[in-house]
């Protein structure tokens, strides 16, 4: 595809000039912006089922893989207390740019194997009851929560029914909404539908370049509308999913750059490169006061919404 | 109770009056296969005179159903949904909002009004499934946060009677953050002590019961409402498991503990009287 050759040339124009920046001290910024804009542009043309794909690639860094070279440490931590542990999340306490961080974050297995656990990320129940106890915990001691996204959708199964996933996930986005520490989200492969909101409410949303974030999945949603599965790509088209989409419609705050080629051909590359967009956000948010972030947070999602006929309503930010 | 039998309650769409079509005046019911009159469904709330098989309620079914008698003044916002994707499948996204609005001679799927019942004022949210299959768009959060709102500050508990299968994937990346929306406006609630009562029906899935729909204060499934999170085929391509017949009935909720009761159309006003008796009423004036 002659468009995805000329993002890819100009994204390694935007590497050069960006190592050039900080080898020789010379200030590249106006043109590094430039690329930028230029690259976000591009990107927003291009097919979203490539994208998709991209988002899905078998080799792409997990949560994990991310959590191993951004932290310099990790420690995680199990079970919802209700009788299940869920391997399709994982949870814990992490040392993150010199301080102690909660993470939490969808784990997909490499192969078939750690998928028996693993589930592709597929969390049920236990994992957003878990998820929401351990950001609980973080809260105790205004420890800041950074939540990795990366799951085709919450997991569909009998069992799954029978323990109210629904409502797990309803309780985790309730839970999220009144945390008083700040909380930066990142989509990092798939964000898959509620399955990704169950962890995704933050003061920040941020989507790696080549992440996608729907409603429904391209496939299910081309079952539903064209009354044939093998449309997906154009339903993906049509839900406008991909990073440069979902900044364009105000729904996320920053595109986080992926190494040429997407983030499995340089994981090290990806991590700094996400590493270092979630301490710039928490900075950010480090500065403000904690009581008012649960009522901001809430503003900024109440706020969010297209109609006709009349504006969203800015409200007026309760305390917690 | 242990249940250890279940009746699968045969649903049937009422089939649309279209405009200016005769003979609309008998219904088949699909649980009896009779022909009923349909003036007799009205009169007995949409449930079958032979059978008990219920039909879908309309949004103003619905309201009259519940409500004192002439207590019901429509609040909801004058918004009808934009279509920010530009969405076209087989069909445009403009296109489909305009047939469901010629059709339901609604704005769009959710009502929203001050109400009494047996006295106590209330909030009452309802959605009508033909509205596009009650699908919660931004407009839905927008008259669902207006709806909390108002119950907030006017003290009134909020009743919200959910039809809906799920998110209104036209609007995309919008509509699933409409969940967070509903939640976020839902927090005002518990902060000024104002009671939510969430009410289940035929069938209330997907986006907005992992949302909304599971945070009240006190829960209730229409007898024979479906309540699920996924859909049956999703979970059989998925898992190959086998589902049984009475998977995400009401009654399925009920025993594995999603819902406080189920409760038969004809006795849920009552019902709803009942739990407001218990709960905190002081409404400002
Ligand atoms: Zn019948």
């Amino acid at each position: 595809m002659r468009i995805d050759e000329l993002i890819a040339e100009l994204q390694e124009k935007l590497a050069e000039l960006k190592r050039l920046t900080r080898d020789s001290g010379l200030d590249a910024s106006p043109q590094i912006a430039e690329l930028a804009e230029e690259v976000a542009r591009l990107s927003l043309g291009r097919g979203a089922w490539e994208q998709v794909q991209l988002a899905r690639h078998p080799s792409r860094p997990t949560t994990m893989d991310y959590l191993g070279l951004m932290m310099d440490d990790f420690y995680e931590l199990h079970g919802d207390r209700l009788g299940s542990d869920d391997g399709a999340i994982v949870a814990g306490l992490a040392k993150f740019a010199g301080r102690t961080v909660v993470v939490v974050g969808h784990q997909k297995g490499k192969n078939l194997v750690e998928n028996r656990i693993r589930r592709s990320g597929m969390a049920g129940p236990g994992g957003y009851r878990k998820a929401a106890r351990i950001m609980g915990l973080g809260e105790r001691y205004g420890f800041p929560i950074i939540a990795l996204i990366d799951t085709p959708g919450a997991y569909p199964g009998v069992k799954a029914e029978e323990h109210n996933i629904g409502g797990a996930i309803a309780d985790s986005i309730y839970t999220m909404l009144r945390l008083r520490t700040p909380i930066v989200a990142a989509v990092i492969g798939e964000g898959g539908s509620g399955g990704a909101l169950g962890i995704g409410v933050g003061d920040r949303l941020l989507m790696m370049e080549n992440a996608y974030y729907s409603v429904i999945s391209p496939e299910g949603c081309a079952a539903i509308l064209w009354g044939d599965r093998s449309r997906a790509r154009e339903a993906a088209a049509a839900l406008r999913l991909t990073a440069h989409d979902l900044l364009d419609l105000g729904v996320i705050d920053e595109v986080v750059q992926e190494p040429t080629g997407g983030a499995h051909t340089d994981p090290q590359e990806a991590a700094r490169s996400l590493g270092e967009a979630l301490r710039r956000h928490m900075d950010e948010l480090g500065g403000m006061v904690p009581g008012e972030l649960p009522g901001l947070r809430r503003s900024k999602f109440r706020g969010m919404g297209i109609c006709e006929g009349a504006m969203p309503v800015m409200h007026e930010q309760g305390g917690e | 109770m242990k249940i250890s039998w279940f009746r699968r309650q045969q649903y049937v769409q009422v089939k649309l009056e279209q405009k200016g079509e005769v003979g609309a005046l008998w219904v088949k019911c699909a649980g009896c296969g009779d022909l009923v009159f349909r003036e007799r469904i009205r009169e007995n709330h949409g449930i079958c005179p032979r059978c008990g098989a219920y039909f879908f309620l309309t949004a103003q079914e619905r309201i009259s159903l519940l409500v004192d008698e002439s207590s019901f003044q429509d609040v909801s916002k004058p918004i009808v949904a934009a279509d920010p994707l530009g969405f076209v499948d087989r069909r445009s996204y403009v296109g489909r909002l305009k047939e469901a609005q010629e059709k339901t001679g609604l704005r769009n799927e959710t009502v929203i009004g001050r109400a009494r019942l047996g006295g106590c004022p209330v909030i009452l949210a309802v959605t009508d499934f033909r509205f596009i299959g009650g699908s919660m768009g931004s407009v839905m959060g927008e008259q669902l946060d207006h709806g909390m709102g108002m119950a907030a500050r006017e003290l009134r508990p909020f009743i919200l009677v959910t039809s809906t299968g799920g998110a209104r994937m036209q609007e995309g990346i919008f509509s699933l953050m409409q969940m967070v929306k509903t939640a976020a406006a839902r927090r005002d609630l518990e902060r000024l002590g104002v009671p939510f009562v969430s009410v289940m029906t035929y069938p209330t899935t997907g986006g907005v019961l992992a949302s909304i729909a599971s945070l009240g204060d006190i829960t209730i499934a229409e007898k024979g409402a479906l309540i699920g999170f996924a859909g049956r085929r999703v979970i059989e391509q998925t898992t190959g498991e086998r589902l049984p017949p009475e998977f995400q009935t009401a009654e399925f909720a009920f025993e594995h503990g999603m819902v406080d009761r189920v409760v038969e159309r004809r006795k849920l006003r009552e019902e709803l009287i009942h739990i407001l008796e218990f709960l905190p009423v002081r409404q400002s004036q």
